[in-house]
């Protein structure tokens, strides 16, 4: 197993072991519906409740999206979003908040063709712990993740139902921060797994590694994430929280008013959720 | 990887050539890749699926195809000997069968029951919906909205067929946004589906397996000049979207240095505007549909819309070998414009009787370029990769033709 460098990430597992509840992982794309409204759902996101923060890259061609993630992407890209300006939003936010820890999460050729090694220390000094890129499997590890763990960041690994026992080992291997279990074999917002179709994954991945485990694809509602959190130790929303967005545009696609608050209500509510279950040992 | 001493070794067991090629694909997808590859790899060493292969080549695509003399046109250029490779005649009229009837093989071995397929032009579609019709396999066929509309009768063609054709509008609704709803539904229909990928390019080991199925063109070529002139091509010229029609000629003949090769990419409306989709000649590496490659991308790594007057040609990408043959210099890469392939499709319809795909068109077109400066015993092969009769309504359009109320083509 790769060194576990301490993170923002590995400390906000370790408050929510001794809180003794589950995690809320947030997920909005960078500057999705334009730049100061992205940076204001930005800005609240932590107080609303999420105790983790994923930070999509826009990106042309998401291929392991649905409608809604795929739609924001292309929305952020149109209103002049960059990796550069994503960085951007983490230094503003990382001005008010120095322990809610962000990941970066999307597809690999924008954070390529920006340069491997200047990224890395452009990311860090923004405020950036952990990376996730959906189409850089194990297989291709030598090109972000080795890179990333040296820079003093983790790299998360997603594994899937279709992961299996032969192949978990290769997948943990460098796996660092936790593992992301997508609970689905499909794309991200459509199907919903139950917990009880998660647990024996989760419960077969837990053979292989002691990172802690978040669960996403398919979690829209406070009784999703509650269930997911039951057996997960952290839960992610994306689509239904973009899905607040798109509901709250106009025909242009231009925001309207109180997009913000419509989107903190929602992860509070989901927050509220997920600490509604108690995960102490012998609850 | 590659030995010194031979092109043809790659991909390596990781699936690069070089720095391109690789498996840049969501976790859900990576065990199906690497089952692929398993199969793939007792496949291609197994003389029984060969022989299923050719049968199918000899019996139902009507291979080998013939090496034609062009000699209305080796007139005309007052050059080298112009030889066509006619895959053009290839049931269902392209190349593309080649590898749909070599991909629905590794389908049933593998034990799929349900096929799925991108398509630009429609060509890699009808091949796909032929193969499954044939099989008795559920087919669907990602097709960009744009593409729908404008390839009418290929949509038409592959509903006849028995496959349903689902328009793409997201992204760009092109392509490239097919490909990406291509991959979108095999990650979500993991346990049952087979993804025929119509080109040399995706995670390996498409690349190299689809490389493989489109070698026999190169194969056949290097017999029947042969027979005909008792010796080696001198150059091979083939045109390039994703680039496996050129990939099939060239590869059997990447290590006869003696052999200049040359691949035409689409120039659009010329490689100093912004519509063209000359990915070698003016993109750059990066990654995308599971493969590192030259790309059409802007400084901050989007994807951009490639354009040319061929819908077959209108990739943002390329073949990953392709770009590891263009940085080692084995392969010249160049392009021609809309302009010049449509003069070069007239050309051909008039002096040769055969009406060619606007894509081959773009290779004929360098051949016009460059045949006259070659002497008369120069042997020179393009590869006619496909036939015209779905490019006539676009041809139509372009000279200004009106078709009335089917203009839609």
């Amino acid at each position: 197993m790769a060194q576990q460098t301490e993170t923002r990430i590995t400390k906000m597992f370790d408050r929510l072991k001794a809180e003794g509840r589950g995690g809320l992982g947030t997920f909005i794309t960078a500057g999705d519906p334009d730049y100061d409204t992205g940076l204001e759902i930005l800005m609240g996101l932590a107080n609303a409740g999420a105790d983790m923060i994923e930070f999509g890259i826009p990106f042309s061609d998401p291929m392991a999206d649905g409608p809604a993630i795929q739609a924001s992407s292309l929305r952020a890209l149109k209103k002049g979003m960059t990796l550069a300006k994503t960085l951007n939003m983490v230094r503003e936010f990382r001005k008010q908040d120095d322990v809610t820890p962000i990941i970066l999460m999307g597809y690999y050729n924008p954070i390529y063709i920006y340069g491997i090694d200047i990224f890395l220390a452009d990311a860090k000094e923004a405020g950036i712990d952990g990376y996730i890129v959906v189409d850089l499997p194990p297989e291709e590890e030598n090109e972000l993740c080795k890179p990333a763990i040296a820079a003093g960041m983790n790299f998360i690994y997603l594994t899937a139902p279709t992961t299996d026992d032969e192949r978990l080992p290769r997948v943990v291997e460098n796996a660092s921060g936790f593992i992301y279990f997508v609970s689905i074999t499909g794309i991200t917002g459509t199907k919903s797994a139950t917990s009880a179709d998660i647990a024996p994954h989760l419960e077969r991945i837990r053979k292989h590694t002691n990172l802690p485990i978040a669960v996403g694809f398919g979690i829209k509602t406070p009784k999703n994430a509650a269930d997911t959190v039951k057996v997960g130790d952290a839960a992610v929303v994306g689509s239904a929280l973009v899905k607040v967005i798109t509901d709250n545009l106009d025909e242009n696609d231009n925001p309207m008013p109180g997009i913000a608050p419509k989107v903190h209500k929602l992860v509070s509510e989901l927050a509220a959720g997920v600490r509604s279950v108690n995960k102490r040992i012998g609850a | 990887m590659t030995k010194h001493n031979t092109y043809r070794a790659g991909a390596d067991e990781d699936g690069h050539f070089g720095i391109y090629g690789g498996r840049y694909v969501a976790e859900t997808l990576m065990p199906l890749i690497l089952a692929v590859e398993t199969e793939w790899n007792k496949a291609k060493s197994d003389p029984d699926f060969w022989k299923e292969f050719h049968y199918y080549m000899k019996h139902y695509v009507g291979r080998p195809s013939p090496l034609y003399f062009a000699e209305r046109l080796t007139e005309k250029f007052g050059g080298a000997k112009v030889y066509f490779k006619r895959d053009e005649l290839n049931h269902t009229g392209a190349h593309k069968i080649n590898n749909t009837i070599g991909q629905i093989l590794m389908a049933k071995r593998m034990g799929k029951t349900r096929i799925i397929a991108e398509t630009g032009a429609g060509q890699h579609g009808v091949a796909t919906a032929t193969v499954c019709a044939l099989f008795g396999l559920p087919c669907i066929v990602y097709m960009g909205a744009t593409d729908v509309e404008r390839q009418s009768p290929n949509v038409f063609r592959m509903n006849l067929l028995g496959a349903e054709v689902r328009p793409v509008t997201s992204g760009t609704g092109t392509l490239k946004d097919a490909m990406n709803e291509a991959l979108r539904d095999w990650v979500s229909n993991v346990d049952d589906t087979f993804y025929i990928i119509g080109t040399v390019a995706g995670p390996h080991p498409y690349p190299t397996m689809v490389r493989d199925f489109q070698s026999v063109i190169g194969d056949e070529v290097r017999e029947q000049m042969q027979e005909a002139e008792g010796r080696l091509p001198d150059t091979l010229v083939a045109c390039l979207g994703g680039g496996s029609n050129a990939m099939g000629l060239f590869h059997p003949f990447l290590d006869n240095e003696t052999v200049e090769i040359i691949g035409v990419e689409a120039g659009g409306k010329g490689i100093d505007t912004d519509e063209h989709c000359a990915s070698l000649t003016l993109g750059k590496p990066g990654v995308l549909h599971g493969n590192r490659t030259y790309l059409l991308q802007t400084d901050g790594g989007q994807i951009l819309d490639g354009h040319s007057i061929s819908a077959g040609l209108d990739y943002p990408g390329i073949g990953p070998e392709h770009s590891w043959l263009k940085d080692r210099g084995r392969v010249n890469y160049v392009s021609v414009t809309d302009n010049e392939a449509l003069d070069a499709f007239q050309l051909c319809t008039k002096a040769e009787g055969i009406i060619p795909a606007l894509e081959p068109s773009h290779a004929l077109a360098h051949v016009a370029k460059i045949a006259g400066s070659y002497p008369r015993d120069h042997l020179l092969v393009l590869n006619m990769c496909g036939r015209g009769d779905k490019d006539i309504f676009a041809v139509a359009k372009h000279l200004g033709i009106d078709m009335g109320d089917t203009d839609q083509g």
